[in-house]
């Protein structure tokens, strides 16, 4: 009876996102967001090449930034139509892949541990929190002492710095998680382990997931600046060398890419958290957020 | 996209180990299970272990360059523990070692206060003022996800000094935290607080001054200690490309950052790790320091 | 003491003898539970009220085994639950503990939640324990709820999916912990009838604590008023309104009469301590 009820309130798919864009055009944040975007690109264009103010002279314009962006035979060499913009992109694009999974995999379960078991954590915890100031930037000399080539420095340097905000978040989580559900547990027969795998785990889920959208914008954040300093390829490496040679459009071509491609990456982690709670939305849905 | 406060709840859960007092015997035999009466707790005797294991592992990793017969893949590279000590102690007569301390904490304290002076005002009358959040959001949250690192080269050949180009990007890195978070923090207040005020008859002025101020200000504390955190990492990292990765001139540099590349270009191993740990001990300082301010102005959080 | 009027000899006598609880937090000794005595039969409902803050959450606490006593024994059917010499507390499936806010995980649905005690014990297949949990839903009039979760039920229809799981190991003993604080009157009412449904087809002791005396007399066997912290039996007053019970009952004059008898008790040490300035709990 309750299913019945709950398909005919039920709206489609489709029905949902038409209902969505249609409320969008409705409200005045569209129409803010544009005077603010439009403020923004036309100060730029008027800084630098209308009224070429002091300050703003040597930097790249809007027009030849987007001029660049978009032509077939750009004058440094990177647009959306050369094939090297999108190496570089799936250079940067690779390593935070390995470096965000690989920091997952670690970090997950030492938060966990350290979290859920006072013997591993009063062992570990003291050298964790140690390290943990250590700006990345920092470990960037012993990275390339260690590590041999130029690949595997950039990705342990973006490893290292996700794998602390996975860590800790996950910690958090666990710390988080209400005693009265491990007591409930307990009472109904569950031994330690199974506790940790039905009330741990999943408890301290939504941190986890708060802590990877953290985490992946840290690894952005390093990968950048080990890029910037020792690499190959990558848009971080664009960014520097288009510095260097004098290259200024490039810059903002550059930058412009990480943003973009930024927030892409922390939105497909968000929604991967989103899909496997599901059991949160439904609750957040019911206090009507 | 970060997330703004923790969560109250601040009950260790420890899996399988109930909390449970002693029973007190009558007679003599005392077991001592208080932490507060065993001279080193026994939380204090396993980190001390921990940093044991680790010392050896690393010293004797590093002053071998083959264990059995096998060449050690990573530590053997490292610089050994005693020779990083002795380095450290040379260094400590060294002026120009203060003089790197000064310099980096120098730039952490303008790009940071630069970033609250600027972060909490724009913040706050994006709170308040829902025009202003509608054209400033938009435009904030398009510019967030580009590293701070990213702007270094546009901000050199904008600013006319390299010192205030660094501090600008040391600037924006605690600016978005501190935004995030103070924004976050004026729309988390109960809205009922707002109605009572009203209701009293407070002005628009007093809602701000007495309700939304004060009302931000852990939020502001939390961002704050975050804020620090990330500009440490700026701040050491905008030195190592400005004054050594880049291709820029060496005329300004200094700073822990600078510090560390120099001692790696100049083949001294065992200072980029006095370089790396002393980076390490002002972070956590400047975090202890902000996390004192914070409390002070949040007194009523104290309470135990 | 009246014995309950139910045939079969069952388990579940609990025996609180001269028990002291001491908490040691930071090295501040306080008194919580000063030589309580109390015996509750098997099969009966023993409701505790009391101030807020004098203690019966740890007495609930200590017959659950979360932790042991300073002194003292509680003993369930003769065996000795904590005792001094019991380092380790002992929480088992026996004695079950339903919580003020709820204990639902919230991550699982209903049935799922409902299956846990089974499942975890291993003493029943995931399909076993799945049919019983749906069974005992459907007795409970819970039909229609096994695949929502927890944060799409109604608090009044949580508390009843709670009680359900707690009792599908069969437990000896339900510690119940101002289970309906929570909740309007009406919704409360429900609950009532629910709660006397479930005790007439099985007769679990129950360790009941409330604050609402006009539930306590509808639904205890006897009702305990605790002194304020350190906390012992005020008084014990007997319920001689005989089980099976139905709502009929709430107007009979001799509820009214106990539920008078029971509310001067409470309202004389309710001053007395707020007289000695205890803050609430």
């Amino acid at each position: 009876m309750n299913e019945e009820r709950g398909r005919d309130a039920r709206m489609t798919h489709l029905g949902r996102i038409h209902f969505r864009v249609a409320e969008w055009f409705r409200h005045p944040h569209l129409y803010g967001m544009l005077v603010g975007y439009a403020l923004l690109l036309g100060g730029w264009y008027l800084a630098v090449e209308v009224l070429r103010l002091p300050r703003f002279r040597e930097m790249p314009g809007l027009t030849q930034v987007v001029h660049e962006w978009l032509s077939r035979d750009p004058t440094f060499g990177l647009s959306i139509h050369t094939p090297i913009y999108y190496s570089h992109i799936a250079a940067s694009l690779r390593r935070i892949g390995i470096a965000f999974f690989l920091a997952t995999a670690v970090g997950v379960p030492v938060g966990l541990l350290m979290g859920g078991s006072t013997t591993f954590r009063e062992y570990v915890f003291p050298v964790f929190e140690v390290l943990r100031p250590i700006p990345i930037l920092a470990w960037v000399p012993l990275a390339i002492i260690l590590f041999p080539g130029s690949e595997t420095p950039v990705v342990f340097l973006t490893f290292l710095a996700s794998f602390f905000a996975t860590a800790l978040n996950t910690v958090l989580g666990v710390r988080s998680i209400d005693e009265t559900l491990v007591l409930a547990a307990r009472c109904l027969g569950a031994s330690r382990w199974q506790v940790f795998r039905h009330v741990i785990v999943p408890g301290a889920l939504p941190f986890i997931f708060t802590g990877l959208q953290i985490s992946i914008g840290v690894a952005w954040f390093s990968l950048v600046a080990a890029e910037m300093v020792s690499g190959q390829f990558g848009l971080g490496y664009v960014i520097n060398t288009s510095y260097t040679m004098v290259q200024y459009p490039t810059i903002v071509i550059g930058m412009i890419t990480l943003g973009v491609v930024g927030t892409a990456t922390s939105a497909a982690v968000r929604l991967v958290g989103h899909r496997w709670m599901a059991w949160r939305a439904k609750e957040l849905a019911m206090e009507g957020r | 996209m970060p997330s703004s406060s923790a969560n109250g709840k601040a009950r260790l859960v420890t899996v399988g180990a109930i909390a449970t007092v002693p029973p007190d015997r009558p007679s003599g035999s005392r077991r001592a299970r208080r932490p507060s009466t065993a001279l080193v707790s026994r939380a204090h005797r396993r980190a001390l272990v921990s940093f044991c294991v680790v010392l050896v592992v690393w010293q004797l990793g590093a002053s071998r360059a083959t264990w059995l017969g096998h060449p050690l893949p990573w530590i053997g590279h490292l610089p050994a523990p005693s020779a990083v000590w002795i380095a450290w102690g040379r260094l400590i007569g060294d002026r120009g070692y203060w003089q790197s301390w000064v310099l980096s904490g120098g730039r952490v304290l303008i790009g940071f206060t630069a970033a609250v002076g600027v972060g909490v005002p724009f913040a706050l009358l994006m709170a308040t003022l829902p025009v202003f959040r509608g054209i400033a959001f938009p435009v904030f949250e398009l510019l967030r996800p580009i590293p701070p690192l990213a702007w270094v080269p546009a901000s050199i050949i904008f600013w006319p000094t390299q010192e205030l180009s660094i501090d600008f990007v040391i600037f924006l890195g605690a600016f978005y935290t501190i935004v995030i978070n103070v924004l976050g923090g004026a729309s988390a207040i109960d809205v009922r607080f707002l109605q009572a005020a009203r209701s009293m008859g407070a002005s628009r002025w007093n809602v701000f001054r007495r309700l939304i101020l004060p009302g931000v200000l852990p939020s502001l504390a939390v961002g704050m200690e975050v804020g620090i955190g990330i500009t440490w990492e700026v701040v050491v990292a905008a030195e190592m490309i400005s004054g050594g990765g880049g291709g820029s001139s060496a005329a300004s540099g200094g700073g822990l950052g600078f510090f560390i590349w120099s001692s790696y270009v100049g083949g001294s191993y065992p200072q980029i790790v006095v370089g790396m740990l002393s980076i390490g001990i002002a972070g956590t300082l400047s975090s202890a320091v902000v996390r004192r301010l914070a409390s002070s102005l949040t007194p009523w959080l104290a309470v135990r | 003491m009246i014995a309950p009027a139910i045939s079969s000899a069952r388990r579940g006598a609990i025996r609180i003898d001269d028990v002291v609880k001491v908490y040691d937090p930071d090295g501040a000794r306080v008194l919580v539970v000063d030589h309580c005595s109390l015996d509750i039969a098997a099969g009966e409902i023993c409701i505790v009220v009391g101030p807020s803050g004098c203690g019966k959450t740890t007495l609930l606490k200590s017959i659950a085994g979360f932790h042991s006593v300073t002194a003292g024994a509680i003993t369930l059917d003769g065996r000795v639950l904590c005792g001094p010499g019991q380092s380790q507390a002992d929480v088992g499936p026996d004695r079950v503990v339903v919580f003020q806010n709820g204990a639902l995980f919230p991550w699982k649905t209903n049935l799922e939640n409902v299956a846990f005690g089974p499942m975890v014990q291993k003493t029943m297949t995931r399909a076993e324990a799945y049919d019983k949990a749906r069974q005992r839903m459907a007795d409970a009039g819970l039909t229609g709820y096994e695949h929502a979760y927890p944060g799409q039920t109604s608090s009044g229809v949580k508390r009843r999916i709670e009680i359900v799981r707690a009792l599908m190991n069969d437990p000896t003993v339900l510690l119940l912990d101002e289970p309906y604080r929570a909740l309007d009157s009406l919704t409360k009412s429900v609950m009532h009838d629910a709660l006397l449904q479930m005790y007439a087809r099985n007769q679990v002791t129950m360790f009941f604590i409330t604050h609402d005396l006009e539930e306590a007399i509808l639904l205890g066997h006897k009702v305990v008023v605790m002194t304020s912290r350190p906390c012992r039996p005020k008084k014990i007053l007997e319920v001689d309104i005989p089980h099976p019970r139905d709502p009929g009952v709430l107007g009979t004059r001799r509820y009214r009469e106990l539920v008078r008898e029971t509310a001067e008790t409470v309202q004389q040490e309710a001053r007395r301590a707020f007289e000695l300035g205890e803050r609430e709990g």
